[in-house]
């Protein structure tokens, strides 16, 4: 096989995969950020689950009006934080008070409050490194390829192009039903795409 | 555009300010600003990047030489141990605190205006903390032996001095400068998948989207996203003042008079806002004439930098006259010698640069012909830093030069290698800087599209779009009135 860097590319993220099927789902682009709001709300309304909606940058009340969840991240964060404010105090004290005990400007072995900027730096980092790599693990990211790269439009998606799309695994998909719903919400280039 | 740039800055009538002017759309904003990485190189970028990259090679002869023959070869000596090294340190960390004040602080504040220039601001900063990290790093003498700074088990059973604000320094600056890049990247994830889908060659595809890990812009995503940018910006914000703040105490917790003093920490931020904010000017007056962004990057957003410019100036003015204060209040006689020799001794020349650069020019900036005028703005941002950079310098040598025993005084004179070392340090800031216009969009461009009228779900469209809005749901249900309209 010849030296492919793309293909590599696209076959690296092994853990995160897509359920089997014989389509990926439905793709609807909308002309305004306002369009999508209102289509969100009726896709909601009609009790879809799996599925989602595609903006080039964060549309405000967007969550809401999908219906998606308040994200467990920060819960990670503060978890992360309190971890590393533990790993870097117990180091500061067991350096100090076990391993190499020394007397510095007559202070005790255990002088706890010169080890707290040390200890905020180590809880920041490790809250920093928590949010940034909880956040990629909840999008399921990095994941190079994905059914959703085969649309020729979808490339707006990180330009000026507002898309829904519906997946086939979920309970109330239908291949022609889905799309007609779309295309009744005000869609433009409803789109089929292959798993 | 009917209005001119200085009409729209000075309309009352404008319930918000307008950020972005000659009402782009979407579209516009993504070309106008990847297309400065995707045309081809030009020439005017060579004049920059051959200067910085050569001064670059400056930092790197001036660097081995100092490994091979040892830090003699600067102008240091008993008892200025601490010269120029470590005023290049402080005055490119003090650089980098504005990247994430723009970042971070102007994000919790919902400042939108810092959506045109934090991404350049946060670049700015990763690439002076970089340069601030090269200082005490070989400031050291016996660089093979840095690695004692960090807590690293070793055959001699020796760790550091966790009590050591030194040390403190060492977590310090690496964590912000870790945070920093954490930061910079997860802004650039949607706007390298953008440089991915514009892409043309494979190459570019390869590159951009290894990097954008996939991103598809769900609804899904920016959700943990925005969370995630959110709890950065709130972990960042204590950071960038706690970094300031451990920089000083290299100082203050020392004893010697000049350094010895409650008022740095919250003292050092301010002039480290002040630099950064000085040096993000001065970058970003190039950069929107250089890449036609002027639209983008307007007037308003000097306006606002030179306000916090002129706040922070003065700040560190009113500063370097508490210190006068204490020492005068303190009745310690050497507090007192080295305030009255600092402003009067051999070193007044630099004092008196410092005063001038710091504290006097920014009073400009109380009128808005001056924050408006961008020859003016880029001379005093040049004006300023070197103000700041006389700050350390000022407040390292001359709070070392004069030794509580008059037999060991001295007057510190930089070598040629002190010169190369600093001037090389700005090598390694543009070279990095060209090289980050070039190839990575510097301007947040899904930010920026948020700030837009219509970017907002609850816009009101035109007349015409009703009709075709209304002509598309026709039999559908009544549309519902949009919540928060009012």
């Amino acid at each position: 096989m010849p030296f492919d860097p793309l293909r590599m590319l696209q076959a690296l993220p092994l853990v995160n995969r897509l359920p089997d099927g014989p389509y990926y789902g439905v793709l609807a682009e909308f002309a305004t950020p306002a369009d999508l709001y209102h289509a969100c709300e009726r896709v909601r309304d009609a009790g879809f689950t799996k599925w989602d909606a595609h903006t080039p940058f964060p549309v405000h009340g967007l969550e809401g009006a999908m219906g998606v969840r308040r994200s467990p991240l920060p819960w990670i964060v503060l978890g992360m934080g309190l971890l590393g404010a533990t790993l870097g105090f117990v180091l500061q004290w067991w350096v100090h008070v076990s391993a190499y005990p020394l007397v510095i400007s007559g202070k005790p072995f255990f002088s706890w409050p010169a080890f707290i900027p040390i200890t905020f730096e180590v809880s920041i980092l490790f809250a920093a490194l928590g949010a940034v790599f909880g956040m990629l693990g909840l999008n399921r990211l990095p994941m190079h390829h994905h059914p959703l790269f085969q649309s020729k439009v979808f490339e707006r998606a990180s330009d000026d192009g507002f898309f829904i799309s519906i997946e086939s695994w979920d309970p109330r998909f239908d291949p022609s039903a889905t799309g007609k719903l779309l295309e009744s919400l005000g869609a433009r280039n409803v789109e089929l795409l292959e798993s | 555009m009917a209005q001119t740039e200085a009409e729209l800055l000075d309309n009352p009538v404008a319930s918000r300010p307008t950020l972005i002017l000659s009402s782009p759309d979407f579209h516009s904003i993504t070309d106008v600003v990847a297309e400065t990485v995707e045309r081809p190189t030009p020439t005017g970028w060579w004049f920059f990047f051959i200067p910085a990259l050569a001064l670059l090679g400056l930092l790197g002869v001036a660097v081995s030489w100092l490994f091979w023959e040892g830090i003699g070869i600067w102008g240091l000596n008993v008892p200025v141990g601490w010269a120029w090294d470590i005023t290049n340190f402080v005055f490119w960390v003090g650089i980098g605190h504005a990247g994430t004040l723009i970042s971070a602080i102007l994000f919790l504040f919902r400042q939108t205006w810092r959506t045109s220039i934090n991404r350049a601001a946060e670049a700015m900063t990763i690439f002076a903390v970089m340069c601030a990290l090269l200082f005490p790093g070989i400031h050291v003498g016996r660089v093979w032996v840095a690695y004692w700074m960090f807590p690293v088990p070793n055959q001699m059973g020796v760790w550091p001095n966790f009590r050591s604000p030194l040390l403190w320094d060492v977590f310090a600056v690496s964590v912000y400068g870790t945070v920093s890049v954490l930061f910079w990247y997860v802004g650039l994830i949607p706007d390298l998948a953008t440089m991915r889908d514009r892409a043309k060659t494979r190459a570019r595809k390869f590159a951009y989207g290894f990097f954008a890990l996939g991103w598809r812009g769900s609804v899904r995503q920016w959700h943990h996203y925005e969370r995630a940018y959110l709890i950065l910006a709130a972990l960042a914000t204590p950071l960038v003042l706690s970094v300031h703040s451990v920089v000083s105490m290299d100082f203050a917790v020392s004893v010697l008079p000049g350094w010895h003093a409650t008022i740095f920490p919250p003292y050092f931020v301010a002039g480290a806002i002040f630099s950064g904010f000085a040096m993000v000017l001065t970058l970003m007056v190039i950069c929107r004439q250089a890449f036609g962004l002027e639209h983008i990057i307007t007037l308003r957003h000097f306006d606002y930098m030179a306000k916090i410019m002129l706040l922070t100036g003065t700040m560190v003015g009113y500063a370097y006259g508490t210190e006068f204060f204490t020492a005068w209040y303190s009745g310690n006689p050497y507090e007192m010698f080295t305030f009255l020799n600092r402003a009067g001794g051999p070193y007044a020349w630099a004092y008196w640069t410092m005063i001038s650069c710091n504290v006097i020019s920014p009073q400009i900036f109380w009128f808005k012909r001056a924050r408006t005028s961008i020859p003016i703005l880029f001379v005093l941002s040049i004006v300023i830093n070197i103000g700041m950079w006389f700050e350390r310098f000022v407040i390292i040598v001359t709070s070392l030069h004069r030794d509580f025993l008059p037999s060991a005084w001295s007057y510190f004179r930089p070598t040629i290698w002190d010169v190369s070392c600093l001037l090389g340090s700005f090598g390694l800031f543009f070279t990095m800087f060209c090289l980050f216009v070039r190839f990575l969009p510097m301007v947040a461009t899904a930010e920026v599209k948020t700030v837009l009228p219509q970017a907002n779900p609850h816009w009101h469209p035109g007349p015409e779009r009703e009709i075709h809005r209304a002509a598309s749901r026709s039999g559908g249900a009544p549309e519902p009135a949009p919540e928060g309209a009012a």
